[in-house]
């Protein structure tokens, strides 16, 4: 699975931007910069609300950004990873069920992963991949303020 | 009672007038129950791609409740005539 989702994400990466990503961030693959949040007080689990408000980018996945737990919660932290955001909250739902069945309920969205941008549910996996195929994820971002390394590693074409 | 793939897409057809259904079992691997459907429909026109994950979601909520993962593409027909030229 991860190595069918690599190998995705690379023709997507090159298809989209003309150049390959994977040399690039081949080196930073230990180095998830994203901060991880164990979420055990009740407090958090009662007001999803206000916890996917805490940060610009907010996570719900399977494992933590550095061990990923799950293929699609995988995915997740590669996309985010290949437009360069590595600070975001990322919350570990196999740690609290009752967060995992929170988000899902608040989102009214079935599966984990979740991304949220400014408090707004964005997607899952699925909608975050074709979201980076068609290039509406720089423009996301952009809006978040967040400008994304793809980029500039754009090859300048005009 | 077992999701077979026959029933995602003949309720996907019928609840959601999709006109082409690809659903593929992807259960092989580590998850106990996993689904990959492409799903093009004229209903999909218009619609930004979370509206129209979350068609499919509602249209699907009792299986997935069974399903452990599940991924979907969701097409109109123009879309998914451009994507069969390439």
């Amino acid at each position: 699975m991860n190595n069918m989702l690599n190998s995705v994400l690379r023709q997507t990466a090159r298809s989209v931007r003309g150049i390959s990503l994977t040399q690039r961030h081949s080196g930073r693959l230990g180095a998830a910069g994203a901060r991880w949040m164990c979420s055990s007080s009740s407090e958090v689990l009662k007001n999803v609300e206000q916890i996917v408000k805490k940060d610009k980018v907010v996570v719900f996945m399977k494992g933590t950004p550095a061990q990923p737990m799950c293929g699609f919660s995988n995915a997740v932290v590669q996309i985010l990873r290949m437009h360069g955001v590595e600070k975001y909250t990322a919350y570990n739902v196999l740690e609290n069920q009752e967060l995992r069945q929170g988000v899902k309920t608040f989102s009214n969205w079935p599966t984990i992963p979740q991304v949220f941008f400014n408090g707004e549910f964005v997607g899952g996996c699925d909608i975050l991949l074709q979201m980076h195929q068609s290039g509406d994820l720089v423009e996301e971002l952009d809006k978040l303020g967040i400008r994304s390394a793809l980029l500039d590693t754009q090859t300048p074409s005009k | 009672m077992a999701v077979t793939t026959d029933h995602i897409r003949e309720k996907l057809s019928a609840e959601i007038g999709a006109i082409h259904v690809e659903v593929e079992d992807t259960s092989s691997s580590r998850c106990a129950l996993s689904f990959k459907v492409l799903v093009v429909s004229p209903q999909f026109e218009g619609k930004p791609l979370l509206q129209r994950h979350r068609m499919v979601n509602t249209c699907l909520a009792t299986e997935l409740k069974e399903i452990h993962a599940f991924e979907q593409k969701t097409l109109t027909p123009e879309q998914w005539e451009k994507q069969k030229q390439q």
